[in-house]
C-alpha cells in the first residue's frame, strides 16, 4: 500500500482550496462569444472604478472639498479647463476630483453593505432552508414583509432611524441598504438549499452520521454558494444606484464626510436650466458607467455560472478526418 | 426485406463541436427500416445511438452537424430546411421519449393534446372526426375513453408512456423511433407496453426502431437488431440470429455480462468505450476484444455479409484476402487495469 | 470470474432469533400527505401513505436478503427507516441488539458506523464540490478517526480495496471527473472506511450499463467476504437479485408478500405477484416472445389501496374473498371500453348516470341509471359483460346485484386481509394458501345467490405442493 508522496499537510490543504476556487470559477474561462465579451468589458470597466478608487488621492487633482489652492479661491461654475478638466461647481469644487473620491465613497458602500448583507443572508438562508419548520416558516414571513416593503422608502426609513445614532456617514448609508438586500440572498439560498437538502450526498452524510452543521457546512454549504456572486455583482450594481437616490434625496452621506455622486447630481439640477451642463452630466456618467460594467460583470457570471442559463460551449465540428469505410457514399 | 425501406441510412455521420475537439457520435452508420418491421438498436451508455436515432429525425442539438443520407420517401433529410423537416415530422416521423412526463403540457387536458396535434397536421379533420381518432387510437393502448378529459398527472407513469405513443400513432407515421421508452417503467408495465410496441406493426404498419440498452428487450420485442459500439454499427441481423449465435465479439462479449435469470457466472467486458474524440484506430472495439488480432489495431473492418440478411464488421469474419500477412496472429497488448471502467 | 455463492440449505434462514443482526416486527412507516393549499390553510391533513405497513423479517449475520418490489413498494423506505433516516410510525428495528425506533439523533449517529448505505444513483451520492479523497475519507473525520494523515492512507487503502487504484490518481479527482461505476466504487468505499457489519445497497448498479454491473456486483461480492458484512439488497430486478441473494422478500405495497429462501422463491414463486414478476423480466433469449399473460394495470396509489389484498385487482387468480369492492368495477368497465368503438360506448355509458360514485372504496355501491333508462337494462348489460368473459375473476367477489327501477344496488363480499402463510421454507400473504380463506370462500360460494354463480374459475383449492419450476 502506498501513501500519495507530495506536498505536506498545510500546503496541501490550501491548494486544494485553490484548486476548488479555481473549479467553481473554471465555466467562467470557458465562456464564449458575447457573454465572454460582457464579461471582459464590464470586468475592464469595474477594475477602472476599482483602481481610480484605490488610488484616488494620486489621481485626484484636488480634495474633494478643496474650493483653494494656492491661496486663491476656484472661480464658482467654471466650465471645463486646463485647470479643472470637468470644471468646477457651485461651491468652487473641482468636479473631477469630487467624482475621483466619490468613486471611493460608492465602492466603500457596496463593499461593506454586501459584506453585511451577505454574511446576514446567506447563513439564514442556509439555517432556514435545511432545518424548515416553524423557524422557516416565521424567517420567510418576515423577509417577505421586507421584500415587499418599497425598498427606496425602506433604506430612507433606516437611514433617518440610524441619522440620530450613527451619524449620516458610509456605515449609515451601508446598513441602509444592506437590510434591502438581505432577503434576496435569503431567498436565493434557502431555496437552492432546500432543493440540495433533497440530494442523495446530503442524505448519504446523515447516513455516515455526519451533524446537521457538519451537513450545512460541507455539503450545502459549497453547492450553494456558487450562485452568490452573480446575484453579489448584480446587487453591487442596484446599489449604487440605491445609495445615489438616498444621497440624492439627501439621505445619504452627508456632504461633510465625503464625495457622494447623487448628492452632486442633486446640487446640479438647478445649474442644468441654466444651461451650466458640466455639474450634473460628469456625476450622472459616473454612476452609469459603474451600474453598467457591474451589470455587465454579473450577467456574464450568472449566465456562465447559472446551470438553466448556462449553454454548453460548442466547437467546430470538423468532417474531415479520416472516418467511416462508407462514409457519405450512397 | 422484401419490401422497399421505409427510410435508408447511408454514410451516417453524427458529430459534436466541443471546446476539446469533435466528438463522433455516430460515425458512418448506414441502416434500412422496412414497413411494419421493428428494429432494435442496442448498445451501451454513450456509444451514439440516441444520437443515431435523434439524427435520423434532424433533430440536432446545438453544435452537432450531420452528414451522409437519411432517404425517406425519395428525399434526403440531411439538408434539408428545418421548416421542412418540421413539416415531416408527426405525420411522417414520429419519436417518443424516455420520460412521458415531460413531454406532456400538463396544463392541457388530453383531449386538447390530442386535439391540437391533430390540426396541426390534418387541418381538413372534422371536431368528430378528430375525437373519433383520437379515441380509438387510445383505446388500442388501453385508455379508456372515460378519462379523455384528464390531465397528464392524473395518470400513472406507464398511462403517460401510452399516451404519449397513441400521441405519436394518432397521426398515423410511417417511421416511429422510440428512444429507451420503457426506462423509466417498471418491469410488468414494461412488459405491457413492450407488447403493445410490438403490436405495432400488425396494428399500424409502422416502421419501428427501439432504441434500447436492455438486451432482453430487444430480444423479445424486435424482428431485427443492430449493435452498436463507439459511433458504429458492429453487427445487424435478425434478433434470433444474432441473439443465438452472436458473429461479433462484441455482441458476444455484452449478452454474457447481461445479468440474467440463467445467469449463473458473472462476466464483465475489461475496460471501457473509448472516447470518441480520439477514437482507437482500425477497429473500435480492439483494446477491449478478447479476440483481437494484429490486423485490428491498423485497419478498419469491412462489411462482410453473412446467411439471412447479417452484416458484421469484424476481420474474424473476413475478407481473409485483405488481412495482411500475418494479420492473424494475436494481438499483444497490455493489461487494463480495473478501474479504467465505464 | 465469480462463481455464484453455494446455497446451502442451512443459512436459509435465521433459526434463533438471536442470531439475527437485524430484527424487524411490525414496523410501519407512514407518510403524510401534504393535502391542497386550501386544506393546508384550515389545517387538515390529506391522510397518508402506507409506505411500509407492517412489516416482519429478520436479517442474518453474513446474510445477503434481497428486498425485491416494483416502486411505490416501499422498498426503498424500508431500507431508511431501517437506517434511521426515516422515521418509524410503530414497531420495532433491533440492530446489533439495539432499539432503533424511537431512538435519538445523537445515538443513532454513533451507530451509524456500524450500517451504511449505498445509493442507486452514483452520479448523485457524492458531493460534487469535494474531491473523491475528502468524500471517502469523510465518515472518517466525522466520527473522529485517526490523525490526518491516518487518514488519508486508510482513504488510499479504501480506494484500492474498492479497485481504484492507483489511489493516488482518484484521491484529487471530484466525482465529475469519474465514470458512473468509478464513482459507485468511490461510494462504496466510503461506505465501508468505518467497518461496518450492514450495508444496506439501494439499487447499487440498476444505473449503471450492462458490461459493468457485473464488476460491482463482484466487488460487492468479493467485501462480504473479506469484511464479513450483512447486506440488505434492495432492488427491481429480480435477475441480479437471483445470483446475489441468499434469501429474497417480495414487497408490494408496503407488505411483504412473499419471503424465502432464492432458490425456492426463483424455483417455485408461490405468490401470483412473485409469478408474475418472474414472468415479466425481459430475457436476451431469442426463444422467448413478449409475455401476453401479465396482470393488467399498475401499481395502486399507496394512498387509497385496495381492499382485502392489494394485488387482487391485479390478479388473474383471485377469487370471492380478495376484497373486491367498487373500483374493480369501474376498472373492468372502462377495460371494456377502451376496446369498443365510439359508438358502442356512447351507448353503454348512457346507460350510467354518474360512474364516480364507484371511486370511493366500498364493498357496496348504488349505481344510478342514465335519464330514462330501466335498472333492469343497466343489470342486463352488466350480466352480459359476465357472460362474455364469465372466467373474470371480479365476478367472484359480487354477493348481490338488485335491479331497482332507476338502478342497480351491488353488493360484494367482505374481504379478508391476507396473512402470512408458511408454505414450504417461505412465507406467502396469499389466500391462495391460506386454508381458512379458501373454506371462508367455498362457504359463501355455497350461499350465494343464484345470480352470482361463478363460471370458470373453479374451485380455488390450496396451492401448497410443488408445482415444479415455473
Amino acid at each position: 500500500m502506498s501513501t500519495p508522496a507530495g506536498m505536506g499537510p498545510s500546503g496541501w490543504r490550501g491548494a486544494r482550496r485553490l484548486a476548488g476556487v479555481r473549479r467553481a470559477f473554471a465555466p467562467v474561462a470557458e465562456a464564449r462569444g458575447l457573454t465572454r465579451s460582457m464579461l471582459w468589458l464590464g470586468c475592464a470597466i469595474t477594475l477602472v472604478f476599482v483602481a481610480i478608487a484605490l488610488f484616488a488621492p494620486v489621481v485626484a487633482p484636488y480634495d474633494f472639498d478643496t474650493f483653494e489652492a494656492d491661496g486663491s479661491r476656484f472661480a464658482q461654475l467654471e466650465a471645463p479647463s486646463w485647470d479643472h478638466p470637468m470644471g468646477t461647481n457651485v461651491q468652487s469644487t473641482d468636479v473631477l476630483s469630487r467624482i475621483i473620491w466619490g468613486t471611493r465613497t460608492e465602492l466603500k458602500v457596496v463593499l461593506v453593505s454586501l459584506l453585511f448583507s451577505i454574511s446576514i443572508g446567506v447563513p439564514l438562508g442556509l439555517l432556514s432552508g435545511y432545518f424548515g419548520g416553524k423557524l422557516d416558516r416565521l424567517l420567510v414571513l418576515f423577509m417577505d414583509a421586507l421584500f415587499v416593503f418599497p425598498f427606496l422608502l425602506l433604506a430612507i426609513v433606516i437611514a433617518f432611524l440610524l441619522a440620530d445614532r450613527v451619524g449620516q456617514g458610509i456605515l449609515t448609508a451601508a446598513i441602509a441598504i444592506t437590510a434591502v438586500y438581505i432577503p434576496l440572498y435569503f431567498r436565493v439560498v434557502r431555496n437552492h438549499t432546500i432543493s440540495i437538502r433533497e440530494e442523495p450526498f446530503v442524505e448519504a452524510a446523515r447516513a455516515l452520521g455526519a451533524r446537521p452543521f457538519t451537513i450545512i457546512r460541507k455539503y450545502v454549504f459549497f453547492n450553494v454558494v456558487q450562485n452568490v456572486p452573480p446575484l453579489a455583482t448584480l446587487n453591487a450594481a442596484d446599489a449604487i444606484l440605491t445609495l445615489a437616490a438616498l444621497g440624492f434625496l439627501g439621505y445619504g452621506i452627508q456632504p461633510t464626510q465625503g464625495a457622494e455622486w447623487g448628492y452632486d447630481v442633486n446640487r446640479a439640477v438647478s445649474d442644468a436650466a441654466s444651461g451650466i451642463w458640466w455639474t450634473g452630466l460628469f456625476p450622472g456618467l459616473a454612476i452609469v458607467l459603474l451600474v453598467v460594467g457591474l451589470t455587465l460583470v454579473g450577467e456574464g457570471l450568472s449566465e456562465t455560472m447559472n446551470p438553466v442559463l448556462r449553454k454548453r460551449p460548442t466547437g467546430t465540428v470538423d468532417f474531415s478526418s479520416d472516418s467511416g469505410s462508407e462514409a457519405a457514399g450512397s | 426485406m422484401t419490401a422497399a425501406p421505409v427510410v435508408s441510412v447511408r454514410g451516417l455521420r453524427v458529430y459534436y463541436g466541443t471546446l476539446r475537439g469533435t466528438v463522433r457520435a455516430v460515425d458512418g452508420v448506414s441502416l434500412d427500416i422496412g414497413a411494419g418491421e421493428v428494429l432494435g438498436l442496442v448498445g451501451e451508455s454513450g456509444c451514439g445511438k440516441s444520437t443515431l436515432g435523434r439524427g435520423i429525425l434532424g433533430l440536432l442539438p446545438d453544435g452537432a452537424a450531420s452528414k451522409g443520407d437519411v432517404i425517406y420517401g425519395g428525399r434526403n433529410l440531411v439538408g434539408m430546411s428545418e421548416k421542412d423537416l418540421r413539416r415531416l415530422r408527426g405525420p411522417d416521423l414520429g419519436l417518443i421519449f424516455q420520460e412521458p412526463m415531460t413531454r406532456l403540457d400538463p396544463l392541457m387536458r388530453i383531449e386538447d393534446q390530442f386535439q391540437e396535434t391533430l390540426e396541426q397536421h390534418e387541418p381538413g379533420l372534422s371536431a368528430r372526426e378528430v375525437r373519433k381518432r383520437s379515441l380509438e387510437t387510445l383505446g388500442r393502448m388501453g385508455i379508456p375513453p372515460t378519462r379523455f378529459r384528464q390531465y397528464p398527472h392524473e395518470f400513472s407513469g406507464g398511462m403517460r408512456q401510452r399516451i404519449m405513443i397513441a400521441l405519436a400513432l394518432v397521426l398515423r407515421p410511417k417511421l416511429l423511433i422510440a428512444d429507451e421508452p420503457t426506462t423509466s417503467l417498471d418491469v410488468i408495465v414494461e412488459a405491457q407496453i413492450l407488447r403493445i410496441l410490438a403490436d405495432l406493426r400488425r396494428n399500424f404498419d409502422t416502421a419501428l426502431l427501439l432504441i434500447t440498452h436492455n438486451l432482453g428487450i430487444v430480444a423479445e420485442a424486435c424482428d431485427r437488431v443492430a449493435v452498436m459500439y463507439a459511433g458504429k454499427i458492429v453487427e445487424e441481423g435478425l434478433a434470433g440470429d444474432v441473439f443465438a449465435e452472436p458473429a461479433h465479439p462484441y455482441t458476444r462479449e455484452l449478452l454474457r455480462s447481461t445479468i440474467s435469470l440463467d445467469t449463473k457466472e458473472l462476466h464483465s467486458i475489461p475496460g471501457a468505450p473509448p472516447n470518441l474524440i480520439t477514437p482507437p484506430p482500425g477497429c473500435r472495439f480492439h483494446p477491449r476484444c478478447p479476440d483481437a488480432m494484429a490486423v485490428c489495431p491498423t485497419k478498419e473492418p469491412v462489411e462482410q455479409h453473412l446467411a439471412h440478411e447479417r452484416r458484421v464488421f469484424c476481420w474474424l469474419r473476413g475478407p481473409e484476402q485483405a488481412i495482411p500477412a500475418g494479420g492473424t496472429s494475436p494481438l499483444e497488448r497490455e493489461e487494463i487495469a480495473v478501474a479504467e471502467e465505464a | 470470474m465469480q462463481r455464484k455463492p453455494e446455497l446451502a440449505g442451512g443459512h436459509a434462514s435465521p433459526s434463533a432469533h438471536d442470531s439475527a443482526l437485524v430484527s424487524i416486527r411490525g414496523l410501519k412507516t407512514y407518510y403524510s400527505i401534504r393535502g391542497s393549499f386550501a386544506q393546508r390553510l384550515i389545517g387538515r391533513e390529506a391522510g397518508h401513505v402506507k409506505a411500509v405497513d407492517d412489516v416482519s423479517l429478520d436479517l442474518g449475520r453474513g446474510e445477503v436478503l434481497g428486498l425485491v418490489g416494483e416502486s411505490g413498494s416501499g422498498k426503498t423506505t424500508l431500507g431508511r427507516t431501517l437506517l434511521g433516516l426515516v422515521p418509524a410510525t410503530e414497531g420495532s428495528v433491533v440492530f446489533d441488539g439495539r432499539e432503533i425506533v424511537g431512538l435519538r439523533d445523537r445515538d443513532l449517529r454513533e451507530l451509524r458506523r456500524k450500517m451504511q448505505v449505498v445509493f442507486q444513483d452514483p452520479h448523485a451520492s457524492l458531493n460534487p464540490a469535494m474531491t473523491i479523497e475528502q468524500s471517502v475519507g469523510h465518515p472518517l473525520e466525522i466520527h473522529k478517526i485517526g490523525t490526518s494523515d491516518e487518514r488519508r492512507r486508510r482513504v488510499a487503502e479504501t480506494l484500492d480495496t474498492v479497485g481504484l487504484s492507483p489511489p493516488e490518481q482518484f484521491m484529487v479527482k471530484y466525482p465529475s471527473d469519474l465514470s458512473g461505476g468509478q464513482k459507485q466504487r468511490a461510494v462504496i468505499a466510503r461506505a465501508i472506511i468505518l467497518n461496518p457489519v450492514l450495508l444496506v445497497a439501494d439499487e447499487p448498479v440498476s444505473m449503471l450499463d450492462m458490461s459493468v454491473r457485473a464488476k460491482i456486483l463482484e466487488l460487492m461480492l468479493e467485501l462480504k467476504r473479506e469484511f464479513d458484512l450483512t447486506y440488505l439488497y434492495i432492488t427491481h430486478d429480480l435477475a441480479t437479485a437471483k445470483f446475489f441473494c441468499d434469501r429474497i422478500a417480495i414487497m408490494y405495497l408496503g407488505r411483504i408478500v412473499e419471503i424465502g429462501p432464492s432458490r425456492a422463491i426463483y424455483e417455485n414463486p408461490r405468490h401470483p405477484y412473485t409469478k408474475a414478476l418472474l414472468r415479466a423480466i425481459p430475457e436476451p433469449d431469442p426463444r422467448r416472445k413478449v409475455p401476453r399473460d401479465l396482470p393488467r394495470g399498475e401499481v395502486p396509489d399507496a394512498a387509497r389501496p385496495p381492499l382485502g389484498c392489494s394485488f387482487h385487482p391485479r390478479c388473474g387468480q383471485a377469487f370471492e374473498v380478495c376484497g373486491w369492492e367498487t373500483r374493480d368495477l369501474r376498472d373492468l368497465l372502462e377495460q371494456r371500453w377502451a376496446h369498443q368503438v365510439e359508438e358502442q360506448y356512447e351507448a353503454e355509458r348512457a346507460l350510467f348516470d354518474d360512474i364516480s360514485v364507484l371511486d370511493s372504496s366500498a364493498v357496496h355501491a348504488r349505481l344510478r341509471t342514465g335519464r330514462g333508462v330501466p335498472g333492469a337494462a343497466l343489470a342486463g348489460l352488466l350480466g352480459s359483460i359476465r357472460d362474455e368473459n364469465p372466467s373474470e375473476p371480479f365476478w367472484t367477489g359480487v354477493e348481490q346485484v338488485a335491479t331497482e327501477t332507476d338502478a342497480v344496488d351491488i353488493r360484494w363480499r367482505e374481504p379478508l386481509s391476507p396473512r402470512a402463510t408458511g408454505v414450504g421454507d417461505v412465507q406467502v400473504e396469499c389466500h391462495l394458501y391460506d386454508d381458512a380463506a379458501l373454506e371462508e370462500a367455498a362457504r359463501r360460494r355455497e350461499e350465494g345467490s343464484p345470480h352470482t354463480t361463478v363460471g370458470g374459475t373453479g374451485t380455488p383449492t390450496r396451492q401448497g405442493a410443488p408445482e415444479g419450476s415455473a
